[in-house]
Order: structure tokens, then sequence, then C-alpha cells
């Protein structure tokens, strides 16, 4: 991994990512919504030690911008070998049930916005034959549960759609992987209860890292433990699930 | 993961760590639990605001009501001046970004919630090194500068605070100004050792060192008379960069110890692997630390210095920071926490200080860790700087209730009478007299403080 493109790039999870890429001298182009937290996380990165930090300014949401994230990356980071996208959004979990408009919104961060920018990249790669595309997804989405099912969805459906570009770009030698993180300290879930139990970021983008590094799991749970907890929460009936406060 | 418009988290309700969220919890445990590094005293916060950017600051700052905030960094002040019971915290881990570094002056400037491991991780592989630290590197630059801390070189290079060229200050009153030594300096010197209650440090910027490498050679000396300490600590003060003093704690007016001192060693080619032990995974019981088992433990380390080579090359991370190793030691003390009592008194009144240890030697209470240091005369960087020419002194009391806080009140007196000072950083319950004969000018820094901004220690010392 030498050069890489973080979609999302003022998230939690990929600031942390960023910092251990960086110290291993890998290029990166950022691309977030602020130019301000933009230009603070370039500073941070180049004296970390990234031999060179671009960064591009665009709402990821809005699927009519993503043609010019990928021209810039075509034209200015050439031979990116590494797609890393971090970025979604989880709403107050009633308001997600109980209002069409944020549910919708949501959906289209999560989902929408995500599987049409992956499509893009995954285009030009497989074009290319070669590279690796990663995206966070989370545990939340292999089972629909009381309390989280709307990003649970979005997220759900986006591990679905990257299983499915991952069997497509097998054969082009592209890798598609997908990080499926446990609750994790970050801006997105301050205020959930238990916030302070959560995985330290340090540690995801440790296993996110060495996962780039290797081209594999496929899936990765991050903090490994989830793997098997959620194994567990999967095998359960669902005439109980349904009944369980979760 | 907020880069979409719509998980915006601008708002500070979205921001805090709020309590509209966690329906169905009872009153009272609606936020999570922060404590000071002592565990002591035990408070309730209302909101944890843990802003990610700069730009988020303005808004909380706005939003809040007077006397309403504190800032937060790691939690390594001892007692209550990183507290704010009832009202809210501003925690800064996340502004953790260097903004920029000058390879040719060794000047950084970075967010004011980057910590000093994190500094030393990134530069000291470039051959520079933070101008003093403390003896942990787990506090942020932040804390440092709002508590002028001081390190093994104070005699020789000041406080923290005189490293610090500028800094960018966030305040509810005047937005975001900039102060050094050219522009609002008062407010510089108000913000250095003013805990935290002149604003959030946006970013600062540092003079950092240059040094070889990671290595320090050190040397250990066993002493067994006060006199002796003084002559050591006189002698090595050209000579050594660094110098500090353990003390066993029941040794009382004899004042048995080991003297640290050691320089950045040139030209070491040793591999250097940064040390990483274990970590306290919960509160001890609070009888494994007793008398006996902190006599067993003080007469142990000294039995073993002694008996130990004199000169040796040692890592920075062993020679500075030797409790980093173990996490989280603070559970040691058990669930009721424990307090530390850091004090100076003038060298002129070494009998007081002979007096302190031999009240803390006939309590019986014993202190796991005495450690001592003679500071030198650099004039205070900010108004509110502890350290001043003298012998400082710090021992560790397990907090035992009534008894524990009696018998530090009367160590009190031993300082008040002295014309010494209490270090706000370590206190938890130092009396507001007591306050204002350790910083007699403390008023001048009042016109400073942040009108939102307020904390548990200041609403103690001052009754304000």
């Amino acid at each position: 991994m030498k050069k890489a493109i973080i979609l999302g790039a003022t998230s939690g999870i990929a600031g942390e990512v960023q910092r251990q890429l960086a110290q291993r001298a890998c290029e990166l182009l950022l691309v977030a919504r602020s130019p301000q937290r933009l230009a603070v996380l370039k500073a941070d990165l180049l004296v970390r030690g990234a031999p060179q930090v671009l960064t591009f300014s665009a709402d990821l949401s809005v699927i009519a911008q993503h043609h010019g994230i990928l021209e810039f990356a075509c034209r200015e980071f050439p031979d990116f070998d590494t797609v890393l996208l971090a970025y979604g959004s989880m709403h107050n979990r009633k308001d997600s049930a109980s209002s069409i408009e944020v549910l919708v919104a949501e959906l289209q961060v999560d989902y929408v916005s995500a599987a049409a920018i992956l499509t893009l990249f995954a285009a030009e790669l497989e074009r290319r034959h070669t590279g690796l595309i990663a995206a966070i997804t989370s545990v939340a989405g292999d089972r629909g549960r009381r309390s989280n099912y709307v990003y649970g969805s979005a997220k759900g459906g986006l591990s679905l759609f990257l299983q499915g570009l991952r069997s497509r770009l097998y054969p082009a030698g592209v890798g598609v992987i997908t990080v499926k993180p446990g609750p994790v300290q970050t801006p997105m879930t301050d205020g959930l209860q238990h916030a302070a139990r959560f995985a330290d970021p340090q540690q995801v983008a440790r296993d996110i890292v060495r996962t780039l590094d290797r081209g594999s799991p496929d899936v990765l749970y991050t903090p490994r433990i989830w793997r098997y907890i959620m194994t567990a929460i999967k095998w359960v009936p669902e005439a109980i699930f349904k009944r369980l406060p979760l | 993961m907020n880069s979409s418009p719509q998980s915006s988290c601008n708002a500070p309700e979205r921001l805090a760590q709020s309590t509209s969220l966690a329906k169905g919890r009872t009153a009272g445990q609606l936020t999570e639990r922060v404590f000071s590094w002592g565990r002591y005293p035990k408070t309730e916060h209302r909101k944890i605001y843990k802003p990610a950017w700069n730009d988020q600051v303005p808004e909380i700052l706005g939003a809040a009501e007077r006397g309403s905030l504190l800032p937060f960094g790691l939690g390594r002040s001892y007692g209550d001046s990183c507290l704010n019971a009832g009202r809210d915290l501003v925690q800064c881990h996340r502004l953790n970004r260097i903004l920029g570094f000058d390879e040719s002056t060794g000047v950084v400037r970075c967010e004011s919630g980057v910590s000093f491991a994190d500094l030393v991780a990134v530069f000291l592989p470039k051959g520079w090194f933070l101008p003093v630290t403390p003896g942990t590197s787990f506090v942020t630059v932040g804390g440092a500068i709002a508590n002028d801390v001081h390190g093994k070189n104070h005699h020789c290079a000041g406080t923290f605070g005189a490293h610090v060229h500028q800094i960018a200050l966030h305040r509810s009153d005047r937005g975001l100004i900039y102060c050094s030594s050219h522009e609002n300096s008062e407010m510089l010197r108000a913000t250095i050792g003013g805990l935290g209650l002149t604003g959030v440090i946006a970013w600062a910027d540092l003079q950092l060192k240059r040094v070889a490498g990671p290595w320090i050679n050190a040397e250990s000396i066993a002493f067994e008379t006060l006199e002796t300490f003084l002559e050591l600590s006189h002698d090595s003060n050209d000579l050594f960069e660094y110098t500090v003093a353990w003390l066993d704690s029941f040794a009382g007016k004899n004042a048995r110890g080991i003297f640290f001192r050691g320089n950045h060693a040139a030209n070491c080619q040793k591999k250097f692997h940064p040390k990483r032990g274990p970590e306290l995974p919960f509160e001890l019981p609070s009888w494994v630390l007793n008398r006996f088992s902190v006599r067993a433990f003080n007469a142990a380390f000294y039995a073993l210095h002694a008996a130990k080579k004199q000169r040796y090359v040692v890592g920075y991370d062993s020679f500075f920071y030797p409790l980093d190793s173990i996490r989280q030691w603070n559970l040691m003390y058990g669930k009721r926490g424990f307090l530390q009592h850091q004090c100076v008194i003038p060298e002129s009144k070494l009998d007081a200080f002979e007096g302190l240890l031999d009240r803390v030697a006939r309590s019986g209470m014993g202190s796991f860790l005495v450690v001592l240091k003679q500071f030198g005369s650099a004039p205070p960087a900010g108004m509110l700087s502890f350290p001043r020419p003298g012998l400082t002194i710090s021992f560790d009391f397990a907090m035992r209730g009534e008894q524990t806080l009696k018998f530090m009140q009367s160590l009190d007196e031993i300082v008040r009478e002295s014309g010494g000072a209490i270090y706000p950083a370590k206190d938890a319950r130092m009396s507001p007299a007591l306050f204002e004969t350790s910083f007699p000018s403390w008023r001048n820094f009042v016109p400073y403080r942040d009108p939102k901004v307020s904390s548990s220690f200041w609403r103690r010392v001052t009754g304000s």
C-alpha cells in the first residue's frame, strides 16, 4: 500500500487510519466536505511522515459530485492502489425510525452514495487489474435490531453490496474488504449508552491497516471479539430474537 | 464518521455525551464518570463535550452558561483542578493534530489535546525532544500549559510555559485570540499555570530541544542525610541537565534516599525499544497498600538502588516516565483513591522541611513514592506558576477518610509557616487561606479568567 484514497477523511476512524498510514510513508488523497478540516489533517499527516497529502473537498452524500472526485484522483493521484470508504452517519435512533426524511437521508449517505462512489472506483480499478477497495460498514448490519435497524439496514446493505463487488472484481485481481467494526469511540457514537466501553479507534485502525496490508481477510471484524459475538447473535432464532430488547 | 451533512456534529447537543439519548437510565448516571488521577474527589459532571475540531469550540463556548465549562485533557491532575462538579467539561483529547513543524528552529505548532507521548513518538526520531517534561507522558500540551508543569530539568530549563512561544485561545467573550510576548502577553502569562480558567487553548507553538537520541547517561547515588542530598544537588546542577531524588518516607529526618541525575547521551548506537508494560485492570483492594507493604517497598527500592551500579545508560522512557509502563497505576490505591501532597519550601527553612519528613515518618501513613527536587531560580513563566526557588517534595497518601485529610492539614501548617506553597495540580483539599499564602497575587489573575469557565478547584480555594 503506497497510495491510498480516503473517502470521508474527517471521520473518527479514518483519522486514526490515516495517521498509521502516514507513519509508514504512504501517500494520501483525503476527501471530505470541510476544506478547513482537510487542511488541518494535511498538516498533521505531513509532519507524521506522509510524503504527499492531497485533499479534495466534496460532499460524498451528493452523487453528482462523485465524478469530480474520481477525475481529480486519476489526474493528480494517478497510480493510487487503495480506496478506503470511511464515512457514514448515524442519527438519533428514534428520529430515523419515525421520520421518513431522516430515514431516507440516512439510507442515502450510508448506502446509496457509498454504493455509487464505490461503483465508480471499482470500474477504474477493474480496468487497471489491480488495487484494493475497503469500506467500513458495521456489525449493526449483521442483524436487524429494534434499536438501530435503519442504520443497520444501510450498513447491512452495503456489506452485501461489497460481497457482490468482491466476487465481481475477483477475476480482475482487485480486492474488496468489508470492515465491520463494533461500536467505536468516535464523534458518531458520542452520547450512546456505554460509550465509555466502546473500542479504541486506534486499535480498530491498527486492525484495518493490517488487513489493507495483507489484502485479507475479506471480512474484518474489529475488535476481533465481534466476530464471535455476531456469530452467536446470528444464530438466535428469529422467534426469540424479535422479543429481545436489543 | 461525520463527513456527510446529515451527520454533522456541530450542534453542542450532538457533541456532548448528551443525556437525551440515554433514556431508560436512572438519573445520576446519565453521563460517563470522569475522575482525576487521584480518583478523589468523586464528582458528577453534567455534560462532557468532546470536540473533534477546533471549529466546534466557539459554538460550545457560545451556548454555555456563565462559569459552566472547564477544558479537560488526559486527567493527570491529581485532585480537583481538572474537575467541574455539577457542571460541564470540554474534553480536548480529540484536538490532537500537529499543525506544523519548522525543522530549522524546532518550533512545533500543535493542537491542545496532543499528548507528550505523541510528541515524543513523532519528534524523537527526528532528533527533537520536549523542552520540559513531567513524570508522565500521558499529559496534553494544553494541560502542561495550564499547570505550567516542571520536570527534572527545572534548575536549568525552568517550567514548560517558558518554552511556549505563542498560543491561540478560544474565549467566550473575545473569540479566538493570539497570545505571545508581542500580543496579549499578559493573557499568555495568565494562561500559563492558569489551570484552564482563561479559555480553551486551540493550539500552541512550542520550542522543542535538539537531542542526539533516546538514551540518557544516568547516575544514581544513595544518600543518607538531607545535607548530603543538598550537596549532591548543588554539585550536580551545573553538570547535569536532569536531577531528582527519591526518598524513603519511613526514614524521617535522616532523609535516606537515592539521587538520580542524567544527561542526554550523545552517539549511543544502542538499538532502542520503547517499553510497554502491563495495565492495572481494576482497583486493587485498599488493604494491599498498608504501612507494612509500603515500608517493605521503600526498603527494597533503597536497597536495590544503593547496591546497583551507579552509572548506566537508560532509555528516555525508563528515565522520565518509570510509572507510565504500568498503565493506570493509580488504581493501586483502591476504590477510595489517593491524595498527593506536593509543596515547595524555601531552602532557608530546612528545619521546616525536616519537620515535614519527620511528621510523615512518624504518622506511619507512609508514602509509596516520595520525590524530591531542588527548584532552580528561573522567574515564573505564568501568573500562577507553582515552581519557585526551594525544595519541592511530593507524597502520595491513600485516602482513608477524615484521618488522611486531618493529617495532610497538619503538613499544610508546616508549609504555611515556612512561607511555602502547595501545587494546585496535585491538590484536592488545601484551604483558601493556604492558597492565599501560596499564590498571594492570585487576584491579579482574576480579570483574565474566561467568564464561562470555572473549576471545582477554583470555587473551592477562592470561594467564588
